[in-house]
């Protein structure tokens, strides 16, 4: 009963049994957001007081929806209409979409606060948010990371004592990474499950939007909100996400990756396994293809789009515009961009663009993404055997800022490791908090085939209650 | 593999087709960067045999079309929200020249 009243679906139903609870944690909330402006710790990019109050009181009356009453943060990528949303990059800076993100529509529509937008790495290229100018910190230590992208989305959800739940957005790793240094709990759905509509692009084969909660039934009730049809996204898949327990009897450890991560990591994350085996046949399975090839045939395909993605910005229609009188196209696009890009943003577009050019593409690009089918199928076999493959979620525990900025471009990409081919592949995954070294969360990783989110949820509430 | 030369030239040349303009300090610092990243990255995919199809999407995934009428999209006040000010011109942009 605890952990019932802990969650989201307690917190809708007494709401609307009496507003004063709702009206009590939208204070707190707006209290919260105001303490970690006055504090630096950078979770949140936008906040508006005046338009989450509009939305709060509109809601009095309505008493319905599945998330009645719930404030929910939102990653600046995603379109928020009338609010700023600049994917963290000061290129779309002052931009105001004109339309919700489909997957924000949902939530309202089913009376949750829009309350804010948090804060993430430049287009969500990085790892550990620092790739922007308001650089999260993590709430179990400040001076570490609260990983990224979705670093303040992340962050925000372990530092609220609120009911709240957020959308992250992950090409790569970006909601599971965070979610793991901050201790909290995501999923991330298949490809195509929840609509891309109004997400600002990074890379489009592999962008999606997915829950950041509390606990795995918040990050389940969220989900299945957010995913279903959208017919003006033409990635869609059509289908919905809808809650429910089943099964699991096999579970196969991707022994490649725990191999690559820290010896502090393995502890926690083998303790666990080993107190799971009263549930579940574990075994070890290999991927050999996918620990040794899923980083670069992603960076490849993740740059290349990227590159692609972002020459719209130039400087005219929205966001960053200068003068652009009595100069050349050429040269006005290029002084716009050289000028709002940050350097991780510049060095993934000239990655990409190198990948995609004349000479180079059959042996990068198009090569990437073959070798994306080999890792896929790889995947495919290891699912005949087991029900879910897990590892820890990142090889490190949060590392500190003085620690990252020591790092190469190169020993960055390789901490995306155990994260990067399940995004790759475009399968679901799960990262719940399952423990700690030195005071800060570690995180376990789940991957369940394409559609099966209902694995996830069933695996998380044995995670949760073991 | 193609013959590859990766110096501050290509990457230069690189840069401008993606109009970026790089300072010498940038041009200087992400030469050896990403050379790294291509070399001991990029470059270890050609240790690995593939007959297969490319996977463009992760995910099968059948063309959506819709039918083609017209429908309500933005007005030209709408549109041009995001301009600043200075920009706009009797309900246009003005931009940069092209010619």
């Amino acid at each position: 009963m605890g952990k019932y009243k802990e969650s989201l679906k307690y917190f809708v139903e007494e709401s609307k049994k009496d507003f004063s609870f709702a009206e009590k944690n939208f204070e707190q909330i707006i209290k919260e957001i105001r303490e970690t402006q006055k504090n630096g710790l950078n979770y949140i990019e936008t906040f508006d007081e005046d338009y989450a109050r509009a939305q709060f009181w509109e809601l009095k009356n309505k008493k319905q929806g599945r998330l009645f009453g719930v404030p929910i943060t939102i990653k600046d990528t995603a379109c928020v209409k009338g609010l700023e949303s600049k994917s963290g990059s000061k290129i779309l800076s002052g931009y105001k979409p004109l339309f919700d993100a489909t997957a924000v529509a949902k939530a309202r529509e089913e009376g949750a606060i829009i309350i804010a937008k948090t804060t993430q790495d430049e287009f969500g290229f990085g790892t550990f948010a620092t790739n922007t100018e308001k650089i999260p910190k993590n709430p179990f230590d400040n001076e570490r990371s609260c990983g990224g992208s979705s670093g303040g989305s992340a962050g925000f959800t372990a530092f609220t004592k609120t009911y709240h739940a957020s959308i992250g957005e992950s090409t790569g790793g970006s909601i599971a990474c965070p979610s793991s240094f901050c201790g909290v709990t995501s999923l991330t759905p298949t490809y195509g499950l929840v609509s891309r509509l109004g997400l600002i692009d990074y890379a489009n084969s592999l962008d999606k939007f997915g829950p950041l909660a509390r606990n795995i039934d918040d990050a389940s009730l969220l989900l299945s909100i957010i995913s279903g049809e959208d017919k003006n996204d033409s990635t869609n898949l059509g289908k919905e996400y809808v809650e429910e327990e089943v099964p699991i009897k096999k579970i196969g450890i991707a022994k490649d990756f725990l191999e690559k991560c820290d010896d502090n990591v393995k502890k926690v994350f083998l303790e666990k396994m080993d107190s799971l085996k009263q549930f579940f046949k574990i075994e070890e399975i290999s991927l050999p293809l996918n620990v040794e090839y899923a980083l670069p045939a992603y960076y490849i395909i993740a740059t290349s789009e990227a590159s692609t993605n972002l020459a719209k910005l130039s400087g005219l229609r929205y966001g960053a515009q200068g003068e652009p009188t009595g100069k050349h196209f050429d040269e006005y696009f290029s002084e716009i961009r050289s000028k709002n890009f940050t350097e991780e943003a510049k060095r993934r577009i000239i990655l990409g663009t190198f990948a995609r050019m004349s000479g180079y593409r059959d042996a990068y690009y198009l090569k990437a993404l073959k070798v994306r089918t080999k890792l896929i199928n790889e995947f495919k076999e290891a699912f005949k055997k087991v029900d879910l493959l897990v590892n820890p979620t990142m090889p490190v525990i949060a590392p500190r800022f003085d620690e990252i900025s020591r790092l190469t471009p190169l020993q960055n990409y390789a901490m995306d490791l155990c994260t990067v081919p399940a995004n790759l592949a475009g399968l679901p995954h799960l990262s719940s908090s399952i423990g700690f070294s030195s005071g800060m969360p570690i995180g376990l990783m789940a991957i369940a085939p394409h559609l099966q989110e209902k694995r996830l949820y069933s695996f998380g509430k044995v995670i949760e209650n073991e | 593999m193609v013959e590859l030369k990766i110096n501050k030239e290509l990457v230069k040349k690189v840069a401008e087709n993606a109009r970026l303009e790089l300072t010498e300090k940038e041009l200087t610092k992400f030469t050896p960067e990403l050379k790294e990243v291509i070399i001991d990255s990029f470059n270890k995919l050609d240790k690995i045999e593939t007959d297969e199809e490319p996977s463009f999407q992760p995910i099968q995934q059948t063309n959506k079309l819709r039918e083609d009428k017209a429908e309500k999209s933005l007005t030209q006040e709408e549109a041009l929200r995001n301009v600043k000010e200075e920009l706009r011109e009797n309900g246009y942009i003005r931009g940069p020249k092209v010619l």
